[in-house]
């Protein structure tokens, strides 16, 4: 029974992992660079949810929409700014300045009085609350970032299989050349790219918030998103999530079987062990250049 | 404006190029060891810092700069030269000695670090490096017995047989020959065919091979030179705050100290050091301008890295050659004065590589 309630709450944490993962993935997919800000877009959209609830009263699913519609706004924004002016240049370049965005996104959330510095509760409604199924006792917070995500991987899947724009972001992904001839606006569809990435980190980041706290550097866990997303396979959306998933469940088991302090470092062995064994990830594609 | 006169091939391989160089540089060696009698003591141990991030940014400047192969967890390799120092000096090794295991140490474990650089490249090296330096901090911070946990450990003054070097002039001196040693042997590696072939890995790695450069040795070796300056920098570093923690050497350690040959310049040596005056002086700077800002700015906690960030961004968008380059492009104006153009130093556009294929 312990093993089970290990398991969900791994699966819970993974999940977490998974989505952020997920942002990280959409974006390399469509623009082959890796950004380091996923984890702080997560904080601010914490932060923006947890601002339209204390201060502007909303109720949560009201708040929950308009942060995810105010990060995505703010994610097309950040791409136009920042990342289309030096596409082409080297990728690095690129990660470096994720890394100056992630800096000052937890410089300026700091900034702001009497807020930046404490750590906040997200007052939800479902709050410490615990369903008793059997031998199980079930927290209903993880529960809930459980379904969040199920149903977000399935308006993400549907998105990709069924609508125009889902279908056109594929095509730019394999060949941006091929599909801005076949009269895709490659660009506009990366900063929409970057929008859907920040409004899933969004999200992320208010499933997170009733089981951690609120803080300027709760973005670090974003970190942790990367060992999901190189187990999954860079480039593949639901790798992101399966690599989310074992991320979490390891680290779950080996908090409770090994001893302390293996659980802070079990998604970064598992992903030097991947990295050794399988560099291509779980569902990773495996193209080879032909001269 | 200058023209060089070659009439020996010895000149093109030459450190100093010309008499300009060598007198410039020598005047700069120059000022150096006369520091301690021109600056204060505040100042003094300011420069010191200095030249021991000097050293690890040429470490890192090797790496990232001139190999192409870029490191998220460098903080890692000046944790195992710091950690090193400490437990070995305060075991009573003598400190020549410490020094020159802390750099080995780092070394090895740069090896270790490197093989997966064999066969993974772009991002994954990176979050492998990553991944690395989150496993080693985590390390310093469980070993208790060698580290001394989150405690902390102090770490005694250096001695050289019975001279002992714990007044900060008689350091400073040590870091300064340890610094334009290490220059120089940069220097001298980059004009090598070693440094030659890390630069063409750089520039492409299938012409690289097709050169017949061994991708693996060259790549093995830039990391084991590189964190060997990275323990050297790590050791000197451990006698400099005289107390560590894990926490100095965790991820935002490493992304400051991409930061810093970011912004010095990518792919030049001068880069790593004016990087390191940049990371040291920014902070008092930042210090000074508080008092001007209103104090809901000033007197914030995040105003350091909000800064840190928007200068980062800054030389990404508008100087990706660093403060090296913006330097390059102020000389260049007044040697050829009225003929500078713009666009001189413009960037070309690449199509963008793909790291998927391989």
């Amino acid at each position: 029974m312990q093993f089970v309630q290990l398991v969900i709450s791994g699966v819970a944490q993974g999940c977490i992992y998974g989505l952020i993962a997920l942002g990280f993935v959409l974006i390399y997919k469509a623009t082959e660079t890796v950004s380091f800000v996923q984890g702080e877009l997560m904080m601010l959209g914490a932060f923006l949810g947890l601002a339209l609830m204390t201060l502007m009263k909303l109720p949560l699913a009201a708040a929950v929409l308009v942060s995810m519609l105010a990060m995505g706004l703010f994610g097309v924004l950040t791409e136009r700014l920042t990342i289309r002016p030096i596409l082409g240049q080297p990728a690095f370049s690129i990660v470096m300045l994720t890394f100056g965005l992630g800096y000052m996104a937890r410089g300026a959330i700091t900034m702001l009085p009497a807020i930046g510095t404490e750590t906040h509760t997200l007052p939800v409604p479902y709050k410490d609350q615990v369903i008793n199924a059997g031998a199980l006792v079930l927290n209903v917070e993880q529960l809930v970032v459980i379904g969040v995500t199920v149903v977000l991987c399935g308006l993400l899947f549907a998105m990709f299989r069924y609508s125009k724009v889902g279908i056109a972001m594929q095509a730019a992904s394999q060949n941006q050349l091929a599909a801005y001839y076949m009269g895709i606006p490659v660009q506009r569809l990366n900063g929409l790219v970057w929008g859907l990435a920040a409004a899933v980190a969004a999200v992320a980041g208010l499933l997170l918030a009733p089981i951690t706290f609120i803080h300027a550097n709760m973005g670090f866990i974003g970190l942790k998103a990367f060992p999901a997303a190189v187990v999954g396979g860079f480039g593949s959306l639901p790798g992101a999530i399966v690599g989310g998933l074992v991320i979490g469940v390891v680290e779950s088991l080996s908090g409770f079987y090994l001893p302390e302090g293996f659980k802070d470092v079990a998604a970064y062995v598992v992903v030097l062990l991947m990295l050794m064994v399988k560099p291509n990830g779980l569902f990773g594609e495996t193209m080879r250049k032909k001269v | 404006m200058r023209f060089i006169f070659k009439t020996r091939y010895e000149q093109d391989i030459a450190l100093a190029k010309h008499d300009g160089h060598r007198f410039w540089y020598s005047l700069l060696v120059v000022a150096l060891f006369a520091a301690p009698w021109l600056l204060s003591e505040y100042g003094l141990a300011q420069l010191t810092f200095v030249l021991i991030y000097g050293i690890v940014g040429l470490g890192l400047m090797l790496l990232a700069g001139f190999t192409g192969l870029f490191s998220i967890g460098h903080a890692a390799f000046l944790g195992v030269g710091a950690y090193t120092e400490a437990a070995m000096v305060n075991a009573g090794v003598p400190f020549p000695l410490a020094l020159a295991a802390a750099a080995l140490l780092s070394a090895a474990v740069g090896v270790l670090v490197g093989l997966p650089a064999l066969r993974v490249k772009g991002m994954y090296l990176g979050i492998s490096t990553m991944a690395f330096g989150f496993i080693v901090a985590e390390v310093f911070a469980r070993w208790e017995s060698v580290t001394g946990g989150n405690a902390g450990k102090h770490v005694k003054a250096p001695a050289i047989g019975s001279w002992a070097l714990d007044s900060g002039v008689e350091f400073y001196f040590l870091c300064l020959v340890l610094a334009i040693g290490s220059t120089l042997a940069i220097l001298n590696l980059l004009r090598s065919p070693t440094g030659r072939a890390f630069v063409a890995i750089r520039d492409s790695e299938i012409s690289a091979q097709c050169m017949g450069i061994h991708l693996a040795r060259y790549k093995t070796l830039s990391f084991a030179i590189s964190a060997a300056l990275g323990g050297l920098g790590g050791a000197l570093y451990a006698h400099m705050i005289k107390f560590l923690s894990p926490d100095q050497f965790d991820i935002v350690q490493s992304i400051d100290l991409l930061l810093m040959v970011v912004i010095g310049g990518l792919g030049s040596v001068h880069g790593a050091f004016l990087g390191a005056i940049f990371l040291i002086t920014m902070p008092q700077l930042i210090n000074g301008a508080k008092d001007w800002l209103p104090d809901a700015v000033g007197q914030a906690p995040g105003l350091k890295a909000a800064v840190y960030g928007l200068v980062l961004i800054a030389f990404v968008l508008f100087e990706p050659l660093g403060l090296y380059g913006r330097w390059l492009k102020v000389r260049t104006f007044f040697t050829i004065f009225p003929f500078y153009r713009q666009g001189m130093f413009k960037r070309q556009k690449s199509f963008q590589k793909s790291d998927r294929l391989r």
